[in-house]
């Protein structure tokens, strides 16, 4: 396990007894959650539990109706100007990469820098080189998504958020459309990136990523928090039976 | 043949089978895979050669390229009587338009190949300065075309036809009504009511009345529309027409690729901080425009295949200086030979126009390269 020594007690994320619906259907069910600077946590559970749900409402891109999610001090509400302000704080990485496929990678990187921090484009070009750099595929800048591999997409897209300089990064199964042998690059520069002491909340069915990098996980099952502990406690003596169920499910195969 | 054994993992990449490539090969899958195969590929030839000999008899060998009627034209040969064309193409291509005064038209048309150059080709050298060229051009065009300024004789629109009467109304119709199509597209998509509102029910109207009726409108009525003191001349009235038109099919023909953008791409935009207009002009346009090129150039086509309806309301298109010419009794029954003349020339333009569509596709393909 890889110890967090960037952790601190300033919390960057605050959710407070938040609830979402999807027209009838109530998909998160009073969720409060803390999450401080530097912080690394993960997050599991059953598919329909309503995890991706979660981290899409820390950068809005889902709307939830009541409770309070505060990002960098700043209530999340419908104010466009507070939603710009957060979402360029937020990276964010999707299952399906959803790199924009007529740009170039290195287009892809500069687009939002030059556009929404106005960042000029010759810096905006070098900060997307170094990213790409630490993510080991410089050589791939003026390709076009669709001549890369998934897994050299998927490390494009860390690259296109991290250009963005945020302080969260938000990451929803990651690894879950990539080939067997695509996922351990992917998974080793998320493992990278915490290490520089980013606060990450990845979604993920990756045991292994949470045993090592993780410093809280959580489990969830119909739109509920059941449980979150440190690792060790979590894989170990898990309290809650559906947690139990669901760690003998993905464990023992 | 390959006998010979090889370790695993040493297995060599072997040439195909002979016979089965090149262009022997083709022949030989394609033409006479079968006796009844060989069969029809034989009769297919002898066809082919009793047509095309005939098709180009008519056209060239037989065919008379100047005489003085067709009665004239007889008397030499029994092909096509091409001399209804060669004495009247002033008028097929410039109209009633003066003849000392049709190097404006040429200067015009060649030099709308420069104006069109660094937009349809992206990559062209000293792009930036052509771009220059490219918005003074309609200002440049209209002012030689029409006259009026700097000692240039004022001609009369009424004077305007033949096929460059059809350039000017095509060229101006396509060009304005992309970008209307493409805000209308948009405005149909928009969250605000009003905007989506009105859009609907232009694009709706314009879809749902044939065009013929908005010639008529533009001839007849537009001016009770229109605030009172404007007075457009028909020549302007027929050219918004026709853009509303095709700017309604347009707009259809976009937000169907609009529509093919999968949700996530709007995802990842909104998640990197962009807002509505960077996503549109980055995001949104540029792949839902790759995506409709097919159906834009389609009805692009259409329109200008479209302005021949023109003959209704008076203006005398190709089709119209057509008519006239079979109404004088020299060339009286040469019909087959004068609409043959106006068919090419509207296939030549838009045989290009399909071609440069195929080769920008290629162009924007950026899944394999």
């Amino acid at each position: 396990m890889v110890v967090n020594k960037n952790k601190s007690s300033k919390p960057v994320i605050e959710i407070k007894e938040m609830h979402k619906w999807f027209g009838n259907f109530h998909v998160l069910k009073n969720i409060s959650l803390g999450v401080n600077q530097g912080e690394r946590i993960v997050i599991c559970g059953p598919s329909g539990s309503g995890k991706s749900t979660l981290i899409r409402c820390i950068n809005r891109l889902e709307v939830h109706q009541q409770g309070d999610i505060i990002v960098n001090n700043v209530q999340l509400t419908g104010d466009l100007k507070n939603l710009e302000a957060i979402r360029s704080d937020v990276g964010m990485v999707f299952q399906s990469f959803n790199l924009f496929p007529h740009l170039t990678v290195i287009e892809n990187c500069t687009l939002a820098p030059i556009w929404v921090k106005k960042l000029p484009k010759k810096e905006a070009e070098e900060l997307a080189m170094e990213l790409l750099t630490r993510v080991k595929i410089p050589e791939q800048a003026l390709k076009f998504p669709g001549q890369l591999s998934g897994g050299q997409q998927q490390r494009v897209a860390i690259a296109r958020s991290l250009c963005m300089q945020p302080k969260i990064m938000l990451f929803d199964e990651p690894t879950s459309a990539l080939d067997p042998e695509m996922i351990k690059e992917v998974l080793d520069t998320m493992i990278e990136l915490a290490e520089t002491g980013m606060t990450m909340l990845v979604v993920t069915h990756e045991m292994g990523f949470a045993k090592k990098v993780a410093d809280s996980v959580i489990f969830m099952d119909e739109g509920e928090i059941i449980e979150q502990n440190d690792p060790k406690n979590f894989f170990n003596n898990p309290k809650n039976d559906r947690t139990k169920l669901f760690l003998s499910q993905i464990l023992n195969h | 043949m390959s006998e010979k054994t090889y370790k695993p993992g040493n297995y060599p990449d072997l040439p195909p089978p002979p016979g089965t490539v090149g262009v022997y090969g083709w022949i030989k899958q394609n033409l006479f895979s079968s006796i009844s195969n060989s069969l029809l590929t034989i009769i297919s030839v002898v066809l082919l050669y009793y047509l095309i000999d005939g098709i180009i008899g008519w056209f060239f060998l037989d065919a008379v390229f100047d005489a003085d009627s067709k009665i004239a034209c007889r008397k030499i040969d029994n092909g096509a009587c091409w001399a209804v064309i060669t004495r009247r193409v002033g008028q097929f291509v410039y109209g009633f338009y003066p003849e000392t005064e049709r190097w404006r038209i040429d200067i015009t048309f060649l030099t709308m190949f420069v104006a069109f150059a660094p937009l349809l080709y992206p990559d062209i050298p000293k792009r930036k300065w052509l771009l220059y060229f490219s918005v003074f051009y309609p200002f440049f065009a209209f002012v030689l075309i029409m006259g009026g300024y700097f000692g240039l004789q004022k001609i009369e629109y009424s004077l305007f036809g033949g096929f460059m009467l059809t350039v000017i109304l095509g060229v101006c119709g396509i060009v304005c009504s992309l970008p209307l199509g493409i805000l209308l597209a948009l405005g149909r998509q928009s969250n605000l009511t009003v905007v989506r509102t009105l859009s609907v029910c232009f694009i709706e109207f314009m879809r749902g009345v044939p065009l013929i009726t908005l010639l008529f409108v533009a001839s007849s009525m537009l001016n009770y529309f229109l605030p009172p003191g404007t007075n457009f001349s028909i020549l302007v009235r027929v050219i918004i027409m026709f853009t509303f038109f095709s700017a309604a099919y347009i707009a259809e023909v976009i937000r169907g690729g609009i529509q093919a953008i999968p949700k996530g791409q709007y995802e990842a935009a909104d998640a990197l901080g962009m807002n509505y207009w960077q996503k549109t002009r980055f995001i949104t346009l540029p792949q839902a425009l790759k995506i409709s090129i097919p159906g834009i150039v389609n009805t692009f086509i259409g329109l200008y295949k479209d302005t021949t309806l023109v003959v209704v309301i008076g203006l005398l298109d190709p089709l119209g200086i057509g008519r006239a010419a079979l109404a004088d009794t020299k060339w009286n029954g040469l019909s087959t030979e004068t609409y043959l003349f106006v068919a090419l020339f509207f296939f030549v333009s838009c045989f290009a126009m399909s071609r440069y569509s195929l080769w920008l596709e290629n162009k924007l393909n950026t899944d394999k390269k």
